[in-house]
């Protein structure tokens, strides 16, 4: 498709905006003002509609195509909470900052805070601070509220240990705030490695940080255990939220051991993904932690009102984004818990758990099965038996694109060759599983008796295999290179 | 009757058939992996409820914020015209139900658009290289102090206490466990002379940062300073505010290295302080040490072009603790819906809504500078804040005038103790003359009553 910067005709208009009813003003001074407009597009509004209609129609989406993409749970998106956001929309944040101003904003403040004490319930934990902005902005916060803990009880602690398992994410946030980082082996049997752990572990190591049920979809039967070692050390237990789909009301963090969790209300909690964002990281810590949450606070009068706690609180690691979070993507969270409720979030684990075990079931005996064993949410296969003609798991996966199917996640976790991880969730029936199945199946045959044929596809897009390593060569990241 | 709303599918019927082909006998069989003792001790919430008691429940919540404030508010967030399109087009469930654009060949609406608001960033802000979007201008500002530090291998950053304090925050909160000196040079109101922060550029320091407009709503050049950081081995990080870039020389015109701003302001609605996104855009030299997923441009087997996440090597899913940032998710569909804003109004309706924001908030500027208790403290051109200094406590004023159903502004006492006095106020395309000429006699009465 041409770019919309390919559509452009000098002169051309699209939107108009409402005319001046003030006088014009003299302009800026000429070392301030722009010496030439920005060069955007010249279109009609008819092609801006026609342009983004027609990109979006390139697109595989939850909406129009199965997308078992596993560790990014990719449920259905309900649409009652896109209507339920909008409510929201004309508030602005500063408002509650304000001095007398928090009486005007108490729907949105009363909103953050019952999300917050939502989660903490289905969390196990004692409060939750909605600031983070994304998952990773969530592990960061609660990494920087560890190192707060740490140095306010005068402890030494150079060292965050994560499993190999782990999302990359989580050795990545832990050097942001400036630790180094131990990485410890998975055993054959898809846990993390207890004797190696129990070496590592020493009175230097400030968290560990584990997402279980792991990135294998295996929930870890040493978790408890897990937790005391860390404690043992004065180490603290942090809870990667990604897989918390699999476990709403069979288990909670911190009834485990665990004393910082961050959710991605953008993979539980049904919130749509936006092609990549905007997600939501709020992050819930023991009561050892509270002192140290993010300013600002909201908190919740006595009299049933809500505030703005706006003092420096001398602990507080201070402020990670903005204003309150992402408010948007939480008001959409906070309509899906109010909808399905507490025995619907239970539904929503056993049916995901189900599904995800019926496609390993039925899938076992085409495509290697690395740790063999009932799986959570999500299971991880390897292309290896097929890589052996010639058929990888990226070549099963541009398969599956021309049967109409999103890709699961392929290469990941590292530690399975020619992983294919697939998360099915709980929002789809038998019957699309079904048909997912046959197709798998079928590639799997065809991996046997026709390996070439895999090397064209996809053959039913916009576009065939592309030249990544062109891409990172030539770096052109803007039309025309502006 | 179940109450709630359930999106599993699911018969009992075919719930008992994919037991079968699993083996076991129930679905509490599937959670036995997880010891007895581990199990959840409480899960007390409320039952669930269909959609159209949720949406009334939400109404109800909804309606208990203020409905009616005209809002002179601005402090990083701001109350502009969103054209129609652009919730039509972004909520398009292709993009918006769709993932992280890892298959290429399944994502090219999204890719594309992406490299296509990449371009917009890159000409907005006179840069070469752009992400594909961060969360929001602090954090930007943060990653911009970031990667200045790893560009120069240096470990000093100077930041201009005019930089808004709620973006100087997070900064603050990101640089807390690293071996970083960060100086704070405090502002001067009135005085927009960058004296004292290009005395403070040493061989040491990796950038100096600064606002423009800053927090006050002074609009500054900032060549000399540009010139002189270069001249020390240091970068200029400018975080700039993108309606203002209509009118206002971009930050790469000046000399800026790194430039960051908060895209709110261009397609996304107030939300209570997001979903927005940061953007960020650098020189191509720096391309490598940006953070977060960036789009280029490619070609298919047959020779077409198309788009792909390139340079990934950068990112955590890959380098994992040797990442340039631990970000993953973005914010695209925001990011996405500024793409749409930009090419709605177009080139000329963009510098259309800049000026309108420049003329609106001249005149109000002129007739509130009018007013006897109230002096403009700015000491240089603003473009759609400017900074007041009044007769009263600003707090007080800003209170009883929220009484009379008017936001006045931003009063800068609890950012900067000796300015108790000082309101920022902010005046977009949205507010009228009318409103304008209400607000000025109720501050009027404010002050002299």
């Amino acid at each position: 498709m041409e770019l919309i910067y390919e559509q452009s005709r000098s002169g051309r208009r699209g939107v108009r905006l409402p005319a001046s009813d003030v006088p014009a003003a003299a302009g800026l001074p000429a070392a301030l003002a722009r010496s030439e407009a920005a060069l955007l597009p010249e279109v009609s509004e008819l092609d801006v509609v026609r342009h983004f209609t027609n990109l979006s129609r390139q697109n595989f989406s939850v909406d129009t195509h199965f997308y078992p993409l596993g560790s990014c749970t990719m449920k259905y998106n309900a649409k009652a909470i896109e209507e339920a956001a909008k409510l929201f929309a004309p508030f602005h944040p500063m408002v509650p900052l304000l001095p007398g101003g928090s009486s005007f904003s108490q729907g949105c403040l009363g909103l953050a805070h019952e999300l917050g004490s939502a989660l903490a319930e289905i969390t196990g934990m004692d409060e939750v601070t909605t600031q983070p902005l994304a998952g990773a902005h969530g592990e960061m916060t609660g990494i920087m509220l560890i190192a707060a803990y740490h140095k306010a009880k005068g402890n030494k602690k150079r060292y965050v240990v994560v499993p190999d398992s782990s999302h990359g994410t989580n050795p990545a946030s832990a050097a942001m705030v400036g630790y180094e980082i131990i990485t410890v082996p998975t055993a054959p049997y898809g846990d993390m490695d207890l004797d190696r752990y129990r070496e590592v572990m020493t009175d230097e190591v400030a968290a560990v940080m584990m997402t279980c049920p792991n990135t294998l979809g295996l929930f870890n039967p040493h978790i408890k255990e897990i937790c005391d070692i860390a404690h043992d050390h004065d180490a603290l237990m942090y809870y990667d939220g990604a897989n918390l789909n699999a476990i709403l009301g069979k288990v909670r963090p911190g009834d485990v051991g665990f004393d910082v969790i961050h959710v991605n209300l953008h993979k539980t909690f049904g919130t749509p993904h936006g092609g990549g964002g905007p997600g939501s990281g709020p992050v819930g810590v023991k009561k050892q932690l509270v002192p140290f949450l993010p300013d600002p606070r909201i908190v919740k009068h006595d009299d049933g009102s809500y505030a703005v706690d706006t003092a420096h609180h001398r602990a507080s690691i201070g402020r990670t984004a903005g204003f309150f979070g992402n408010f948007g993507v939480m008001a959409r969270a906070f309509a899906y818990i109010t909808m399905l409720g507490r025995q619907g979030l239970i539904e929503v684990s056993e049916q995901a758990v189900l599904n995800a075990n019926y496609v390993m079931s039925r899938l076992k005996d085409v495509y290697d099965l690395p740790y063999d064993q009932t799986c959570m949410h999500e299971c991880v296969f390897s292309a290896g038996r097929q890589v052996k003609n010639g058929v990888h798991a990226i070549d099963i996966a541009k398969f599956l694109i021309d049967r109409g199917y999103h890709p699961p996640t392929v290469y990941f976790p590292l530690i399975v060759k020619e992983a294919i991880m697939i998360e099915p969730t709980e929002t789809e029936s038998k019957e699309t599983l079904d048909a997912f199945i046959t197709v798998m199946r079928e590639a799997a045959e065809l991996a046997e008796k026709e390996p070439a044929a895999f090397a064209e596809m996809p053959k039913t897009m916009p576009v065939t295999r592309l030249d990544e390593t062109r891409a990172a060569r030539e770096q052109n990241v803007s039309y025309f290179g502006c | 009757m179940m109450s709630g709303t359930s999106y599993c599918p699911n018969t009992p019927e075919e719930i008992r058939e994919m037991l079968a082909s699993i083996g076991v006998a129930s679905v509490d069989d599937l959670f036995r992996p997880i010891p007895a003792g581990l199990r959840a001790r409480s899960f007390d919430l409320p039952e669930g409820m269909s959609e159209f008691e949720m949406l009334r429940h939400f109404q109800a919540l909804a309606g208990k914020n203020a409905q009616h404030l005209t809002s002179f508010v601005g402090g990083g967030f701001y109350d502009h015209l969103i054209p129609t399109v652009v919730d039509h087009l972004s909520g398009r469930a292709e993009f918006y139900t769709a993932y992280t654009p890892y298959q290429p060949e399944c994502s090219q609406g999204t890719l594309q658009a992406l490299f296509e608001y990449q371009t917009a960033i890159c000409r907005l802000t006179g840069m070469e290289v752009s992400n594909a979007s961060l969360y929001d201008g602090g954090t930007a500002l943060a990653e911009a102090a970031l990667m200045a530090l790893r560009v120069t291998g240096r470990s000093r950053l100077v930041i201009d206490g005019a930089v808004n304090p709620l973006h100087r925050e997070i900064v603050r909160t990101y640089l807390s466990g690293l071996d970083v000196e960060l100086v704070e040079i405090g502002p001067k109101l009135g005085m927009e002379d960058d004296a004292r922060l290009r005395a403070a550029i040493d061989d040491a320091t990796a950038a100096v940062i600064v606002q423009n407009p800053n927090f006050f709503g002074s609009v500054s050049d900032f060549r000399r300073l540009a010139e002189e950081a270069h001249a020390a081995g240091a970068l200029l990080v400018v975080s700039a505010y993108p309606v203002a870039l209509g009118l206002v020389e971009s930050p790469g015109a000046m000399g800026a290295d790194i430039v960051v701003g908060d895209g709110q302001s261009l397609g996304n609605p107030l939300s209570f302080g997001g979903p927005s996104f940061g953007f960020i855009a650098t020189r191509k030299g720096y391309i490598r040490n940006l953070p977060g997923r960036i789009i280029g441009e490619t070609v298919d087997r047959e020779g077409r072009r198309g788009f792909v996440l390139t340079l990934q090597a950068r990112e955590q899913h890959i380098k994992r603790h040797k990442a340039t940032s631990n970000i993953c998710s973005n914010q695209s569909l925001c990011a996405l819906r500024g793409l749409i804003f930009l090419s709605a109004l177009g080139r000329e309706g963009f510098a259309e809504l800049a000026r309108l924001n420049y003329d609106k908030a001249e005149y109000a500027k002129s007739v509130l500078g009018g007013l006897s208790g109230v002096e403009v403290m700015n000491g240089s051109a603003t473009f759609n804040e400017f900074t007041l200094c009044l007769r009263k406590n600003a707090d007080e004023v800003v209170a009883g005038l929220l009484k009379r159903g008017v936001a006045a502004g931003v009063p800068l006492g609890p950012y900067y103790p000796d300015m108790g006095n000082c309101l920022v106020v902010t005046v977009t395309e949205k507010r009228t003359r009318e409103e304008i000429d209400t607000f000025a006699r109720q501050l009027e009465g404010v002050l002299w009553s």
